[in-house]
């Protein structure tokens, strides 16, 4: 048993947190956000040079064959910076989807780019009645002679109005809640009939509302199985979940020491506040609740690396932890820095904010306690 | 013991809904439901409420007070927060109309007293400094003799609706060198006054509430000081522990809950609404369990100073499960709102969800301001406990 960082796993979390550290304080993040697309396309180039974009593809698919522990490393960094670039949508989600189901040309078409940087894809899989539900598609594809023709709405799509190409899932088949009959389509962003609308989320990130009316594609953006997507999105959701999970994490630690320092400088009555045992002990228990979360969270990781069958159990044991306690650690950092708490000054209210998101995104506190339920019996 | 209104409180109470039934249009409901409120909307129900005589039920009926039991307060405030009316902005009403008429000489409850009744004229609290937050007596923004003028310098913090109002009470310290306590004195201070700065403070709530004072050589005529020097600490107590009604916000909490029961009914999860979802129902009812005991032990908290006692050791936790329940209610509903309570575009989702996470997101203070539940329970620890 060894829960140590490889050589080559060390690099990594020592580049990442180092940029952190370095060129990515909270200001700078500020900005990052009100820019075009809600990101710094600098800052995106930079971490194709650095490498970074490619971390989680296969040699063959021109990366490095990362896997959840890279995975892992790289996010519990970004959260802690809070880091807004589309990693988790362009490269895990719609790369690792690709990377997944995609055919030889597909793959060689796309991925490169998304490796270097030039590409952005994003998955337009939610719908406004899914909620957690990604076999939930009203969206349709119709086939014809020349390919497909989708339409229907698609809901949150994560940082939509940056991307170059959609992944929509449409149904082919069968009604609204089946899990068969639903297909995956590689679709561009400017094909006529796509309305999208681009808004901010209150986490500082962004995400779109598309609405697809007779979009035509040809037969060749089908990606993966006809009708048979239902799998493959929900693998790569319990990936994604894993991924937003460890920022989380990250997040979680930056609370509490955060707070821990916050307390040992603010003084009242003459004393610092950490002097006060009422804190100290819910400090305690914010450490507490970081630690449980990691060790989830390692124990995600370790089943994926080892191909368990318990991957998804642990998944909904991570998710569900996560969103009880991240937010719970987000609330208590709120009250201890006071009115300081309060302001967009300090990043702690921005850490809640995400966390908030990241607890709707593939699954909530809810969703996976009765998934774990369901897949414990 | 007997929990049945008397048959005058049940004529009050009709009485009390008929009028809000009449004069509580659907604008200002829909300004309440839709989270912030802008200050014309709040000063015309306020002005509603002083025509028809019902702005400062807790007053003395010498200075435009109702005259009304508790038990009448107690309705009234209930009826009013239950069909949705906006909240009054406590600062002059609850806060330093109280001192003023308490403390104040005759001619300073001639000079403000009306203008506050009728809405005239915003109050903001000047408390809170950088330094001075849970340990309000650290505060040192200085007020210096000079003739009949004081001359403030300092920087006051959190200062809500600072931007709106046009006076400022404010705790300055008038002796350095006497006890913390001791050298605390009560200014009024006009906000048009050259050498005052307002900064806004961008808060997480994305509204604009707070904000910081800065007083630069600041003129204050003497006649704007409350009672004596260096006894403002005495006065700031007092008004601390006047306004104890209505702290529990089980009304307010109520209508959250409702609001929420339609949300849910609304919201879709796993293909049916999510009112009929099990986990859902579950933790809905656990804050209703907690709302329930809430309003009971605000009853007996009433009951016994219409008894004419004093409240009980029962009001003291009033406040802490108060806030702590409207922020479960909060959470709750964001988490009911889906992915939509995190939307900031115009016209995505369904309109209710921006409100709801605004008011969440604010809500975060109610366990900081107005004394932390930590200090709350520091005291009710000595106080009640006597520990
Ligand atoms: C939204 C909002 C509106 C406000 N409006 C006004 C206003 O209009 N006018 C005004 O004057 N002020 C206002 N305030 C200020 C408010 O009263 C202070 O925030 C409050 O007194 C807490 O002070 P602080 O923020 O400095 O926190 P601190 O006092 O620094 O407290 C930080 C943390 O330490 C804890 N703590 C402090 N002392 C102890 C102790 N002895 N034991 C255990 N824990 C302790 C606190 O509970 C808190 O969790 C407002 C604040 C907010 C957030």
């Amino acid at each position: 048993m060894n829960f140590n960082y490889s050589e080559e796993q060390t690099l990594l979390k020592d580049s990442v947190s180092r940029f952190i550290q370095n060129d990515y304080d909270y200001e700078t993040r500020k900005k990052h956000c009100a820019m075009d697309g809600g990101f710094d396309a600098a800052t995106w180039q930079t971490f194709a040079e650095l490498g970074w974009l490619c971390v989680p593809f296969s040699e063959e698919d021109g990366g490095i064959g990362g896997g959840a522990v890279e995975t892992m490393i790289m996010m519990e960094e970004f959260g802690k910076g809070l880091v807004v670039e589309p990693y988790v949508s362009t490269v895990l989600i719609a790369g690792g989807l690709l990377a997944k189901v995609g055919n030889a040309e597909q793959k060689s078409e796309i991925l490169a780019g998304i490796i270097d940087g030039s590409r952005k894809l994003a998955l337009a899989a939610v719908e406004p009645q899914s909620r957690f539900d990604l076999f939930d598609v009203q969206t349709t594809a119709t086939s014809s002679a020349e390919g497909y023709q989708l339409n229907g709405a698609k809901a949150m799509v994560l940082h939509g109005g940056s991307a170059d190409t959609f992944i929509v899932s449409a149904r082919a088949a069968g009604d609204s809640r089946d899990r068969e009959g639903v297909s995956l389509f590689l679709v561009p962003a400017d094909s006529d009939g796509i309305e999208r609308q681009d808004f901010p989320t209150l986490d500082g990130h962004r995400a779109a509302e598309l609405t697809l009316s007779n979009v035509k594609v040809p037969a060749a953006a089908l990606l993966g199985m006809d009708g048979a997507a239902v799998p493959a999105l929900e693998s790569i959701a319990d990936e994604a979940a894993v991924a937003l999970a460890a920022e989380a994490v990250g997040m979680m630690e930056k609370l509490y020491r955060e707070t821990v320092e916050y307390s040992q400088n603010r003084k009242q009555f003459g004393v610092p506040i950490s002097a006060f045992q009422a804190l100290q002990h819910r400090m305690v228990d914010m450490f507490t609740m970081h630690e449980e979360c990691k060790s989830l969270l390692l124990r995600a990781v370790m089943s994926h690396k080892a191909g368990d069958a318990d991957f998804s159990k642990n998944v909904s044991a991570l998710k569900y932890a996560v969103a009880v306690k991240g937010q719970k650690v987000a609330h208590e950092a709120i009250q201890i820095f006071g009115g300081m708490g309060m302001t967009d000054e300090m990043s702690v209210g921005m850490y809640l904010k995400r966390i908030n998101v990241i607890n709707t995104l593939f699954g909530n506190g809810d969703y996976h306690l009765k998934r774990f339920i369901s897949l414990s019996v | 013991m007997d929990i049945q209104l008397t048959p005058n409180d049940v004529a009050f109470r009709d009485e009390v809904r008929a009028f809000l039934k009449e004069k509580l249009s659907d604008r200002f409901k829909r300004a309440v439901v839709g989270g912030y409120i802008d200050k014309d909307t709040i000063v015309q129900w306020q002005k509603i409420l002083y025509e028809k005589g019902w702005i400062a039920p807790s007053w003395p009926t010498q200075y435009g007070g109702t005259g009304w039991s508790i038990t009448q307060k107690f309705i009234f405030e209930n009826e009013c927060a239950e069909a949705g009316a906006p909240t009054l902005v406590p600062f002059g009403l609850k806060m330093v109309g109280p001192v003023i008429y308490t403390f104040g000489n005759e001619e300073q409850k001639a000079r403000f007293l009306p203008d506050i009744l009728q809405s005239n004229v915003w109050w903001c609290q000047g408390y809170s400094e950088p330094g001075a937050g849970s340990d309000l007596a650290a505060l040192q923004t200085r007020a210096e003799r000079d003739g009949d003028d004081y001359i403030v310098n300092g920087q006051k913090i959190w200062t809500t609706y600072a931007q709106h109002s046009d006076w400022i009470f404010c705790l300055v310290r008038t002796d350095g060198n006497a006890k913390k306590q001791e050298g605390i004195s009560f200014l009024l201070i006009d906000m048009n006054t050259p050498g005052i700065e307002v900064r806004k403070i961008d808060s997480i709530d994305n509204q604009h509430s707070l904000n910081e004072v800065f007083f630069d050589n600041v003129k204050v005529p003497v006649a704007n000081r409350i009672g004596e020097e260096n006894k403002g600490w005495t006065y700031a107590k007092y008004l601390l522990t006047h306004e104890r009604t209505a702290i529990a916000g089980v009304p307010q909490s109520k209508r959250a809950i409702e609001r929420l029961k339609q949300i849910a009914a609304q919201e879709i999860s796993a293909g049916k609404p999510l009112i009929e979802d099990e986990m859902f129902c579950a933790k809905l009812a656990r804050i209703e369990v907690d709302l329930m005991a809430l309003e009971y032990t605000e009853l007996r908290a009433i009951a016994s100073v219409a008894d004419g006692g004093a409240p009980g050791p029962e009001s003291s936790i009033l406040k802490i499960r108060g806030t702590e329940i409207q922020q479960a209610v909060a959470e709750l509903s964001v988490e009911a709102c889906g992915y939509y309570a995190h939307a900031l575009g115009q016209g995505v989702g369904n309109d209710y969800a921006a409100p709801i996470s605004t008011k969440y997101l604010y809500g975060r203070a109610a366990t900081i301001y107005g004394g932390s539940n930590e200090v709350q329970k520091n005291i009710i620890a000595k106080m009640v406990l006597g520990l």
